[in-house]
């Protein structure tokens, strides 16, 4: 897995927001288990701590679950994962127009360059 | 949780050089801390403080419990930011050097890293390029299984991939028993993997908080912070 991190903003949300993606578009399956806490912080560069957390606040919101002695498993949850991801896309959605309109466009503008853009 | 390190109302003089100026600090288990200063901020004064190897004008110390001294030194490892080992010695020799002096080494760690990253122990330690220099030391550092480890600047001096390497070690290392303090002016580098991050200006604490915090609060890295509180 490939952990593209921005260290301007706290990175246990990415951690977080990362893994929602990969449950939302079944990269990550129910029951599948994940890499130990361990395991991630290497691959990405981070602290176990920040893993750990990104991990509790999952379990929290119901899209995994431990297995103590085991380890963390992906729970049965692809709904949550899909609200969480639509957030995303409507931030990332706000953040784009937001760029685009900085450069002088207009929201018509945006919405034509969008449809013309394929 | 407990607590590895307790400085309170630490003063240092050099002469007429006040190194550390009435500094209060305290680290729990289980954290990696970044000591994060300019040069001749007092820094390296603090470490050698923590190692026994200074002692304090005013203030006290206590290291894993103790003072500093021989049972926190036992408790404590400590890579200095220069090349202490005899030059002349083998990796191996300086392998069983660490295993005699010191109870908690693991040597089987030890010669497991040396052989992935293709270090031949019987070469003599001149013989080694700076990189694996700083390879090995770290690696003799790291193989001890201790509740304090410091280390003084790590990562200068090496390429990139021989700092993401070193990082790995550091975070493949992590216990919640244990605390590590990384002195460092690379700061973007590691600050992925800082806990907490302390900042020294001219011998005072200016700044002691997680790194997350630090992104939350203001909106930028940990790099970005610190170029705007030590600008010139």
């Amino acid at each position: 897995m490939i952990w593209k991190l921005n260290k301007e903003k706290p990175i246990c949300p990415q951690i977080y927001e990362l893994i929602c993606v990969d449950i939302a578009s079944d990269k990550l399956k129910p029951d599948q288990k994940l890499p130990s806490v361990r395991e991630i912080a290497i691959q990405a560069g981070i602290n176990p701590n920040t893993v750990q957390k990104a991990f509790e606040k999952l379990e929290v919101s119901g899209l995994v679950y431990s297995i103590r002695g085991t380890g963390w498993f992906i729970a049965d949850n692809k709904d949550s994962a899909n609200e969480i991801v639509r957030n995303l896309i409507q931030e990332k959605t706000v953040q784009y127009f937001e760029a685009l309109k900085g450069f002088g466009m207009t929201d018509g503008e945006i919405k034509k360059y969008i449809e013309e853009w394929q | 949780m407990s607590e590895i390190l307790n400085c309170q109302g630490i003063t240092k003089k050099f002469g007429n050089v006040i190194a550390l100026c009435n500094l209060n600090l305290s680290i729990e288990s289980g954290k990696i801390v970044g000591l994060l200063g300019p040069n001749g901020s007092g820094k390296t004064t603090l470490i050698k403080l923590i190692n026994g190897l200074l002692q304090p004008d005013m203030g006290t110390i206590t290291v894993c419990g103790f003072k500093p001294g021989v049972e926190s030194k036992a408790l404590v490892s400590y890579l200095p930011d220069n090349n202490y080992l005899s030059d002349s010695m083998t990796v191996k020799q300086v392998v069983e050097l660490f295993e005699d002096f010191y109870e908690d080494f693991r040597s089987e760690l030890a010669y497991s890293m040396l052989e992935k990253l293709g270090i031949d122990i019987q070469r003599k330690l001149k013989t080694l390029s700076k990189g694996n220099k700083e390879k090995v030391s770290l690696i003799l550092v790291m193989s001890r299984n201790a509740l304090l480890y410091v280390l003084d600047e790590p990562i200068a001096g090496v390429d990139p991939a021989t700092r993401d390497y070193i990082i790995s070690t550091i975070i493949n290392n992590y216990n919640p028993q244990s605390s590590v303090i990384i002195s460092t002016h690379l700061i973007s580098d590691i600050e992925e993997v800082l806990d907490d991050v302390i900042f020294i200006k001219q011998g005072s604490l200016i700044l002691h908080k997680s790194a997350e915090e630090i992104r939350e609060e203001n909106g930028m890295s940990v790099d970005a912070l610190f170029r705007e509180a030590f600008k010139w």
